[in-house]
């Protein structure tokens, strides 16, 4: 059986009070609930605070470019699918300089789970808006105000019919270690955006804020429901609701590709006889 | 080593040795179906062939031309003077009669308009209806070269498949039908002479050479965005994907593409990524990744000219200087620059050992000539030849450290998920471990440990090649896709008395000054041969030895580098 202690404890380079204290808390904690082990498991974050955070746990990890997470992570699923791979990484890289890569990664549908830190600010490089940040935030780099419209990570990804869909928030660390959990079951992609406060540079959207507004869906709430979903995926106000939004039944990515069929791309011999076929297919 | 002799155009029997014929047309005429199906012909009748493939960015229309320069000796080179002129459309007469030798041909369509001298025109409304009319047109080249009827035929029927019978029965006909009116009609001038020793033979070009070196190499991840002049390394790649157990796959973008292959290649899957100057722009923070995080990755760069979009589908050697320093950071690299389709096969596959063993991107430099070049090239032995092995999948005593410092720069590389060890890798500098650090004595540590691996890859480094006169008047200094071009350059003035040797560079970097510097200070002259407009080989002979190369015969047209194109710059 594995325990939370097979996952460690490390000192951390976050500011206290941070919302990645308890991500990081529930990511253990889902990790345990889904036995695990340590190294069968492979962590790539990109570049921000929310990216340092495999550092902070055993398992395996690459700790990539900033918004370049999701590519490797479809690389590394292709060539060795028995690994359970998360990708744990913030809103400026997932939603922001990687935004490509999502789209991307909901279309090949890859048994990835996206761990989203959503603090709807820039934290390492000191309080710039970030793709979700709300009209009008006031920041250094925008004194008059965010001109643009903030990101919608749950609608665009209901939209595409994502595999799987879920908003989570770090203050309620038992509900949001169940989405990960469900995340990491799921066969497919997965989008857990977690709402998290920034207690260093976004005053605005606090602790307090979320604590009064996330409210987990209804009981009886059908996630299969894609229509009901895309209504769910546009509550953003007095109340925004977390949990599953949607959930897909498409085949995973890997699953299309015959050589993972058998096995994974790791240590497979060249047949001499098929490739010397393939060059006389030259002559 | 010895040169070929060089060739004899017309033999006693007035047959000959060698022939340049150009295939002209528009875009969707079906001149590349032809070129091939020609190309493969002579192939397999023993010739030596070196084509051209010169097209406009488009679909349809334009002016393309597919050239097939065949020998009975081995060709290494393009030519721009043409023997045997196949037009399409009235375009190809129009543009390439200057190109045509005094005894060329023309052969053009009966209704065409044009008269003259050294025509010969088909009726090929006659022959075929217009959807036919290119397997006409192959069928009147056939029967002017001589070739074996039998073999041309059999070529066609495999290049369509028997699976439409109509179509290949049409086909068949069609071709007899232009073999036929020849024998009638047309000539003896242009005969091919027989070949005597005639050896198995495959029609392979540089990127096709380049996907089947990376298959023997081992490679199971291939990611890409489409991008002239290296799409079709993808496209030999995911023929074969299904049989040889690898995965291709098209990504969004080329940061996707170059990132998904690290990503690969860190769990354990060999992996390449192939593009061009545009795509390798958006690539290089990768590059970068993968040296930091000592990640084994093929880069292959297929240049065509630019600054930005540049000409999309024609050739140039202007990337050099920007892939030996594409990168942020100091790191070491190898850049192949293969000379030859041979040279594309055996130089992937050293580029695959280098990125394994020194744990790193490793690059191979090619352009749109060699890539579309289709070459004869003898089959590759191939039972000698074993794959690279993804790092060591067995844990050594704990604690596992992917970054530990060795002396050799290079780091035992197990692979995650295989043991109950842990793989740790980051773009951040880290510790031994692979975790995030700014200790700044670990830090230089490691650039110490990353660049003592360029030590390795230097030793290894690939002495370029000496041909010619021991004590040359003249030594020309070339890289990459000229290589033949240079050579020949260099047999020509032979012919004529001079002096003349040529020192080719299939491996640009790391150079190696004691591997050639004698070569440089013993000739009397030295001239550079580069695909591009400033001479960027030339320049980092001088950096890396001082020794300034003062002559350079430049080209950055678009288009290939030709022993006429050598000989017009050294005569001027």
């Amino acid at each position: 059986m594995v325990t939370i202690d097979d996952y460690g404890d490390y000192e951390t380079a976050w500011c206290p009070g941070c919302g990645n204290f308890s991500i990081l808390k529930a990511v253990k904690q889902a990790l345990v609930a889904s036995n695990l082990k340590p190294h069968e498991l492979l962590f790539v974050s990109g570049i921000g605070q929310a990216a340092k955070a495999p550092h902070y746990l055993n398992a395996n990890v690459f700790n990539g470019l900033h918004g370049r997470s999701l590519p490797v992570a479809t690389g590394a699923k292709l060539a060795n699918p028995n690994l359970t791979v998360i990708v744990e990484s913030g809103d400026g890289c997932n939603y922001g300089e990687g935004g490509n890569h999502l789209l991307a990664a909901i279309r090949r549908n890859i048994d990835v789970t996206l761990l989203v830190h959503n603090n709807q600010v820039y934290g390492l490089t000191k309080g710039q808006a970030s793709p979700t940040s709300a009209e009008g935030f006031v920041t250094k780099a925008q004194p008059q105000g965010v001109p643009s419209a903030p990101f919608n990570p749950i609608a665009v990804a209901v939209a595409m019919k994502a595999g799987l869909v879920a908003r989570g928030f770090a203050g309620m660390t038992d509900h949001l270690s169940e989405l990960i959990q469900q995340g990491i079951a799921h066969r497919g992609f997965a989008l857990i955006d977690v709402l998290q406060p920034c207690v260093s540079f976004n005053k605005v959207n606090t602790f307090g804020w979320y604590k009064e507004r996330c409210k987990t869906l209804p009981p009886g709430y059908d996630p299969t429901d894609w229509e009901g979903a895309m209504k769910v995926a546009f509550e953003w106000g007095d109340k925004i609701p977390i949990g599953i939004v949607y959930r897909g039944n498409r085949l995973a990515f890997e699953e299309h590709f015959p050589p993972l069929r058998e096995g994974t791309l790791v240590g497979l011999d060249v047949d001499p006889v098929i490739l010397k076929k393939i060059m006389n297919g030259y002559g | 080593m010895s040169r070929e002799e060089p060739m004899k155009n017309h033999s006693d029997n007035k047959t000959r040795r060698m022939l340049n014929i150009l295939i002209g047309g528009e875009a969707g005429q079906g001149l590349v179906t032809v070129g091939q199906i020609l190309a493969k012909a002579l192939v397999r009748g023993g010739y030596s062939i070196v084509v051209t493939q010169s097209y406009q960015s488009r679909i349809r229309g334009g002016h393309n031309t597919f050239a097939i320069r065949v020998g009975v000796d081995e060709v290494i080179a393009p030519r721009e003077s043409v023997d045997l002129l196949v037009a399409l459309d009235r375009d190809t007469v129009t543009l390439h009669s200057k190109d045509l030798l005094p005894d060329g041909l023309v052969v053009l369509d009966g209704a065409s308009e044009i008269d003259g001298d050294s025509l010969l025109k088909v009726p090929f409304k006659e022959l075929a209806q217009e959807r036919f009319s290119n397997i006409a047109a192959l069928g009147v080249v056939s029967s002017l070269l001589g070739l074996d009827q039998g073999t041309m035929a059999g070529t066609l029927d495999d290049f369509f498949g028997k699976k439409d019978a109509t179509l290949a029965a049409e086909n068949d006909r069609v071709l007899a039908a232009g073999v036929g009116w020849t024998t009638r009609h047309g000539t003896s001038s242009h005969k091919l002479s027989a070949v005597s020793d005639h050896h198995k033979r495959l029609m392979m070009n540089g990127n096709e050479a380049i996907a089947f070196g990376a298959l023997s190499a081992g490679l199971r991840l291939y990611s890409f965005y489409p991008m002239t002049p290296s799409t079709s390394i993808g496209l030999a790649l995911a023929g074969q994907a299904k049989r040889m157990g690898l995965i291709v796959e098209q990504a969004e973008d080329e940061i996707a593409a170059i990132n998904m292959a690290i990503g690969a290649s860190f769990a354990g899957a060999p992996s390449m990524v192939a593009t061009s100057g545009g795509g390798f722009a958006l690539m290089v923070e990768g590059v970068s990744l993968a040296a930091m995080t000592e990640t084994p990755v093929v880069v292959v760069v297929a240049q065509r000219p630019a600054p930005a979009t540049g000409l999309p589908t024609r050739t140039e050697q202007a990337d050099l200087e920007f892939v030996l320093h594409a990168g942020h950071g100091e790191f070491p690299r190898a850049i192949f620059t293969p000379g030859s389709v041979e040279e594309c096969f055996h130089l992937t596959r050293k580029a695959f050992e280098l990125a394994e063993r020194y744990q790193g991107p490793m690059f191979l430099l090619t352009d749109q000539f060699l890539a579309d070049s289709y070459r004869a090239v003898r089959p590759f032995e191939l039972e000698d030849l074993t794959p690279v092995r993804a790092g060591k999948d067995v844990a050594e005593s704990p604690p596992y450290q992917r970054f530990a410092i060795t002396e050799s720069g290079i780091s035992p590389r197990l692979l995650p998920g295989m043991a109950e060890h842990l793989v740790v890798a980051d773009s951040d500098e880290h510790t031994q471990d692979g975790h995030i650090t700014e200790d700044l004595s670990m830090r230089r540590q490691m650039v110490e440990k990353r660049l003592r691996k360029g030590e390795g890859i230097r030793a290894e480094a690939m002495p370029p090649d000496v041909v010619g006169d021991p004590n040359p008047g003249l030594l020309l200094v070339s890289w990459g896709s000229s290589k033949g071009a240079v050579q020949e350059a260099a047999s020509l003035m032979e012919s004529k008395g001079e002096r003349v040797a040529t020192l080719h560079f299939s491996q640009v970097w790391p150079l190696v000054p004691d591997q050639f510097m004698s070569h440089l200070e013993s000739a009397r002259q030295v001239v550079s041969v580069e695909g591009n407009a400033s001479g960027q080989l030339t320049r980092l002979i001088r950096r890396e030895t001082g020794f300034d190369i003062k002559k350079k015969v430049l080209r950055y047209d678009g288009l290939p580098v030709t022993p006429e194109s050598i000989l017009g710059e050294l005569n001027r």
